[in-house]
């Protein structure tokens, strides 16, 4: 039954597929931004290359959240979401993954190439992709609590930057921290495996936190 | 109680198999707030819902077995067509649903020719009897109907209301709020009356 | 005499009124007391000349902002668990409390860094931490004022706290990770501090003041809110009479 869900999403958002490629293309447009405003020097890029890739990534999702529940809670559908037999941690697990798929995995694929055009070294780039790879569900998952809260308020997708921004924090920096390591040499495991845990740890209690949230906020 | 206000108290009642129960009352008397707390959407702020016996807060998901709740809005997507809203919908539920029988179930409740067409392209109406179309392949016991007959025509009433007989006379149940009067043949009817 | 009538707005209202000057005026004694020590007894610093008095701020400032934190987090959950209202109005006026003391840490921190460190700000764990503590408690403050069914703000406001609270661990243990620049606690329960007596007599004193005020002043929110919320219960005009 848990495929259900996640087969819905995926189809709305496939007939809708203008919403995830804009997500992407903001994200190709900010990080194109930094070296505009900073200069074209390549070491000065290549060491800001991790922060800025990863803070627009963040971006890019901030803006992905705000759908997440939004459009399902004003046709009615989020109601019956609550209503299944099915424990509400699995309806929100499949929801977030089929967002995932359709927001964050175009991120994690495009990250390459955003980093040649910063400069980095190809092992770094699998860092890159790797830290990605791992830090995105995790946004995924703590910015479903923010939807969750903010459903059906004003101004939603500025107040769910504001609440998650901050519990992002860890995942920034050591999933930033992962690669700007492969770049001067160092060994990124140490982060990689911080990232991993984290990552762990909020597809336990992630959805629990959401789910709870939701019944507040549907009441 | 809606934000710090009581909307209503004080109200009972229980009810049998085969027999249903009608809601009236004028805007803001909690009607809606009553059939949400029925279906486990809203807590009570006093007061307990018993289902076979049990508080259906103890009784978590499995609660939601026994029970089909249709709100306000329609709780059709736009972008599926009206077939794949009544699978995914039915799916939901527990209830799997292929695609002629879904075309079927549709068919009967109006939508001839319909079954392949984006929600976004039915009307009001026509989206209601979509997920009205539920009723006819879910096989819950209790059906919670708040103001579902808004939209509809004539037609489409007297089918709801015949959807609703059929339902009772196998041993289900419904609670249905609405402004207007329901009459339903030779079954045992209750009336609630909600004042603000 | 039965406790739990207490747990009532209403009934705690006219209580509240009662503890107040209880807690104000000998709050504004240690804030003088504890001043007068730091800024005049205490003897200059070592390394750090005169500068350092801003610690005596600083420091509970810092640790209150944390520790109310939590306590708003435990308010917030009693009040979701339990479904009471007060300890959510509790955690509702705390929250705003908590982001003073936070915010008057950073400043202090940013006075106490300028003639330190030669610059404004500094991006060491202490400081940074101390920052994102800052918007976790602006987060909470923005949810619950988007909110407006106050039952809805109470429990979302909660699942936020709650979520934040288990996260400050991470969150700090991240940023020590991240960078550690500012010099460690210079009071550790098992050691000697590293401060002399009359510092640390003025540190504790001003905390304790700092503990009072806020005692007082959420009591003084508390019942703001409960008078904007409460406007319905009839009962309400015995009570407050």
């Amino acid at each position: 039954m848990l495929r259900w869900v996640v087969w819905r999403d995926l189809i709305l958002a496939w007939r809708r597929r203008a919403d995830a490629l804009s997500t992407l293309f903001f994200f190709v447009i900010v990080v194109s931004l930094f070296p505009l405003g900073i200069g074209p020097e390549t070491e000065l890029l290549r060491s800001i290359a991790p922060g800025v890739v990863w803070v627009a990534a963040l971006l890019a999702s901030m803006l992905s959240l705000g759908r997440l529940f939004a459009n399902d809670y004003q046709d009615g559908t989020l109601e019956q979401l609550l209503l299944t037999p099915q424990p509400l941690y699995l309806v929100v697990l499949g929801k977030v993954a089929a967002q995932w798929l359709t927001s964050e995995l175009p991120l994690v694929c495009m990250a390459p190439l955003l980093g040649v055009q910063f400069g980095v070294s190809n092992d770094t780039l699998v860092v890159l992709v790797l830290s990605l790879a791992l830090g995105t569900p995790v946004l995924s998952m703590i910015g479903s609590i923010g939807a969750a809260l903010t459903l059906g308020l004003r101004s939603s997708s500025v107040l769910i930057s504001i609440l998650v921004l901050p519990l992002y924090i860890p995942v920034l920096i050591f999933g930033a921290g992962a690669v700007e390591a492969s770049i001067i040499g160092q060994s990124p495991a140490p982060h990689i495996y911080l990232l991993g845990a984290i990552t762990v740890l909020s597809l336990i209690f992630a959805p629990w936190a959401t789910s709870a949230a939701l019944r507040i906020s549907v009441e | 109680m809606r934000g710090d206000r009581r909307v209503f108290s004080d109200v009972n009642f229980s009810l049998v198999p085969g027999s249903f129960l009608q809601v009236t009352g004028a805007n803001g008397s909690g009607k809606t707030s009553l059939l949400r707390i029925l279906c486990g959407l809203l807590k009570p702020a006093e007061g307990q819902i018993s289902w076979q016996g049990a508080s259906i807060h103890s009784l978590g998901e499995e609660y939601f077995t026994s029970v089909t709740y249709f709100g306000h809005r329609p709780g059709v997507k736009d972008e599926l067509t009206a077939a794949e809203n009544l699978r995914v919908s039915a799916g939901l539920g527990g209830v799997q649903v292929d695609t002629d029988r879904a075309h079927e179930a549709l068919e009967r409740m109006g939508l001839v020719g319909r079954g392949s067409v984006p929600a976004r392209l039915l009307s009001e109406g026509q989206r209601r009897r979509v997920a009205l179309a539920r009723l006819l392949v879910c096989n819950t016991r209790l059906w919670l109907l708040d103001e579902i007959l808004t939209s509809l025509d004539k037609t489409a009433i007297s089918l709801v209301r015949s959807l609703i007989e059929e339902h009772l006379s196998g041993g289900g149940m419904a609670i249905v709020a609405t402004h207007q009067e329901l009459e339903l043949s030779g079954h045992q009817k209750q009336r609630l009356e909600l004042a603000t | 005499m039965n406790v739990y009538k207490y747990a009532s707005p209403t009934n705690f209202y006219p209580l509240a009124g009662k503890m107040i000057p209880w807690f104000a005026t000998p709050a504004a004694i240690l804030f003088a007391v504890g001043l007068f020590v730091g800024f005049f007894i205490a003897p200059p610093d070592f390394q750090q000349g005169d500068a350092y008095r801003i610690m005596f701020i600083h420091v509970p400032a810092a640790w209150l902002g944390m520790f109310l934190y939590v306590l708003m987090a435990i308010y917030a959950g009693i009040g979701w668990a339990f479904n009471a209202r007060l300890a959510s109005m509790m955690a509702s006026s705390i929250s705003v409390t908590g982001a003073m003391f936070t915010f008057i840490s950073l400043v202090t921190g940013a006075f106490w860094g300028k003639p330190t460190w030669g610059v404004w700000w500094v991006w060491d764990a202490r400081m940074t931490s101390t920052l994102i503590l800052l918007f976790l408690y602006i987060g909470f403050i923005s949810l619950q004022s988007s909110i407006e069914d106050p039952r809805r703000a109470d429990r979302a406001g909660a699942v936020l706290a709650l979520v934040g609270v288990i996260n400050v661990p991470i969150i700090y243990f991240s940023v020590q990770w991240w960078n550690t620049l500012h010099q460690g606690a210079t009071i550790r329960i098992l050691q000697k501090p590293t401060i002399r007596g009359s510092m640390l007599w003025s540190m504790l004193i001003l905390l304790a003041a700092c503990w009072l005020y806020s005692v007082a002043v959420v009591l003084i929110r508390v019942r703001c809110i409960i008078l904007e919320r409460e406007q319905n219960a009839a009962r309400f005009a015995e009570a407050t009479l």
